[in-house]
């Protein structure tokens, strides 16, 4: 099943063309992620399924219809989105700002009904910030703020959500974090997600379906064990690396490498390549503890 | 909820931010009493009794200086500093900076430059009973150009700002070509017009002044939601399903009639819509309910005290309003922006 998807889709700004003729249908109530190196068009593909950037050619289809050809609020009341680089207006508080996501269920009479109140209420709670509910957006950390754009988008009570690298410049934890809340809201309310990640094994750790693009292309599409190859990464990243089977989530997990790099007591197709420059003895064998070591792997390759 | 109130009749229903309730409460306070300290001090200074008596009795002596001269003129006063302080509040959220102001989008140097030119063209065979009209046209005509000019398919806040830099240079060029080839009489009129005065204010003024204000109020608080929205960026806005180029016009255009209403009678006394929202800010934090009144208030405050300095500290002269909204008003600007860096 698919509500949101993309008929030969033609995308580019100004006159330089981005992707041409793209068909994607994106499984409902899974967790989508569109993967690919810098440039590829997946920050636009994103755009452009969030109605943001008007395709050249063909449509983007909401639940049947044109989503160019929908108001925009009932668009809003479907699907939320939560951009690269949300702005906050000056001094508002998590309160107001989650408010904002009750938009699309407003009117010019009802601004601000119980389940308006009822609805923010329950995002706070859900991403946690009932606490920091009352504080200016400006005070909160990072990883805070980031929760609260994502509240925002949950205050909007849409069974869509996309979010453009909702993990940038977060630290590991509140990346973890901000994925584990979306994940959360995908298996308990059966939210589709739609999102655009840099980081390849968080994609796989999180994913039910990822999109893997190059120059504007969809390369490969599918669960991450059936994307996430060697051959494929070299051909996404140009980057060689090893795909073992991450110990804990049981997913393809990428160690990339470049000649630099040394691994003691590594495999032929580590070791030796390129000259150790960059690392200190110390350093290398930590790495060799967490990659190249064989009782982790315990002979688990999906690829090479 | 501390921070955010709820307001529901029915149907309808509003958030209203209210804290820090106290604050605003004390501005109220802050406004009666720069309304009776207006009304007792002039050229005939009255102590609290003699006010109360002339407030009392209309038709006395010190009655008709109170009802007749004083009341309007403070009144229309602070009606202009409300309008543009809201007028500059709107703008600061529309344009996401703190820098912008009526004079941003060019009201006033669209308003003066018409005034100035009616002044030096028009007056002699119409009057000046056209003056405020010429302004107010002036001002929407220059915002309206502003708009124009920077629209490709759509407008963005940036290019909104740089465009109104742009036409305020020409149109004050233009200010200054009519001001040097005109009267030297014409000048000294136009120069008072230009800093801003309320000198000679009347009911009728009040009147016609306060209908439209009162206007622009109610659309203020059917726009008020759209008001904060503002402040997010685009994509934002449109992932909430807001017509972003709608709600940025329609913002503009309420802010634009607020400060054309306002240099119509109140002359170019603009400064007032810099620093009434920024005081407002630096008072009430959470942009709202509270914040927009503050700003109303302090706007009216500040413009009403500057008209009390212009015709008190300097008898027998009256000097316009705008003099002193400036000269006690920028170095209280300078100050607050060098405390805020530290």
């Amino acid at each position: 099943m698919t509500r949101l998807s993309a008929n030969d889709l033609t995308l580019g700004y100004q006159r330089q063309v981005i992707m041409r003729e793209l068909s994607l249908a994106l499984p409902e109530s899974r967790i989508s992620v569109l993967i690919g190196a810098n440039g590829c068009g997946k920050s636009t593909l994103l755009k452009a399924l969030a109605r943001l950037l008007t395709p050249w050619q063909g449509q983007v289809m909401l639940d049947g219809d044109d989503i160019h050809h929908q108001p925009t609020r009932r668009v809003a009341r479907t699907l939320s989105l939560l951009p690269q680089h949300p702005v906050a207006p000056e001094g508002i508080t998590v309160r107001q700002l989650v408010s904002l996501g009750r938009h699309p269920h407003q009117s010019w009479l009802a601004q601000w009904s119980e389940e308006d109140e009822r609805q923010v209420e329950l995002a706070l709670m859900r991403t946690d910030l009932t606490a920091q509910a009352h504080r200016s957006v400006d005070t909160l950390s990072g990883g805070q703020r980031q929760r609260a754009w994502i509240a925002m988008a949950v205050a909007q009570d849409t069974p869509l959500m996309l979010l453009d690298e909702p993990t940038s410049f977060l630290d590991l934890t509140h990346q973890m974090e901000v994925l584990e809340l979306l994940k959360s809201l995908n298996r308990e309310s059966g939210k589709t997600i739609v999102m655009v990640l840099h980081d390849l094994n968080l994609a796989c750790r999180y994913a039910d379906h990822i999109v893997a693009l190059r120059d504007g292309a969809i390369v490969a599409q599918g669960a991450p064990q059936a994307v996430v190859t060697r051959e494929r990464v070299k051909d996404i990243f140009q980057l060689e690396c090893r795909i073992i089977e991450d110990p804990f989530f049981h997913t393809p997990l990428c160690i990339p490498f470049g000649p630099g790099s040394r691994s003691v007591g590594g495999e032929s197709g580590l070791s030796g390549q390129g000259a150790p420059s960059m690392q200190t003895t110390e350093s290398s064998s930590q790495q060799n503890m967490h990659t190249g070591s064989k009782h982790v792997t315990a002979g688990w390759e999906i690829d090479g | 909820m501390a921070d955010v109130r709820a307001l529901r009749i029915g149907g309808f229903s509003r958030a209203i931010v209210w804290r820090p309730w106290w604050r605003v409460l004390a501005v109220g306070v802050a406004l009666l009493l720069s309304l009776s300290s207006c009304l007792a001090l002039g050229k005939v200074p009255l102590g609290p009794t003699a006010l109360w008596h002339a407030l009392c009795t209309p038709s006395s002596d010190t009655g008709l200086i109170v009802w007749q001269l004083r009341l309007p003129r403070i009144l229309l006063g602070a009606l202009v500093g409300g309008a543009l302080a809201l007028s500059g509040w709107l703008l600061q959220q529309v344009m996401r900076n703190p820098l912008a102001s009526p004079d941003t989008l060019g009201v006033t140097s669209g308003a003066s430059a018409a005034a100035v030119g009616y002044l030096s063209l028009l007056a002699a065979d119409s009057g000046s009973a056209w003056l405020p009209l010429a302004a107010a046209a002036g001002a929407l005509v220059a915002v309206g150009l502003v708009y124009r000019l920077a629209w490709h398919r759509g407008t963005t806040p940036l290019r909104l700002v740089l465009m109104g830099i742009g036409l305020s240079a020409l149109l004050t060029a233009a200010t200054t070509y009519l001001l040097v080839s005109s009267a030297f009489s014409t000048t000294l009129s136009a120069y008072v017009w230009l800093t801003g005065s309320v000198y000679g204010g009347n009911w009728s003024d009040v009147a016609r002044l306060a209908v439209g204000v009162a206007v622009a109020l109610v659309a203020m608080g059917a726009l008020m939601r759209h008001a904060l929205l503002a402040g997010v960026d685009d994509a934002l806005a449109v992932g909430i399903g807001v017509r972003v180029q709608v709600m940025r016009g329609a913002l503009t255009l309420l802010a634009a009639v607020l400060a054309g209403l306002a240099v119509a009678w109140g002359g170019a006394i603009a400064f007032v819509g810099l620093i009434a929202p920024h005081l407002a800010k630096r008072l009430v934090r959470i942009p709202g309910t509270a914040q927009v009144v503050m700003s109303i208030a302090l706007g009216a405050i500040i413009v009403m005290l500057a008209d009390l300095a212009g015709r008190t500290l300097f008898l027998p002269r009256d000097l316009p309003a705008g003099l002193f909204v400036a000269a006690i008003g920028a170095p209280f600007f300078l100050m607050l922006l060098i405390r805020q860096v530290r």
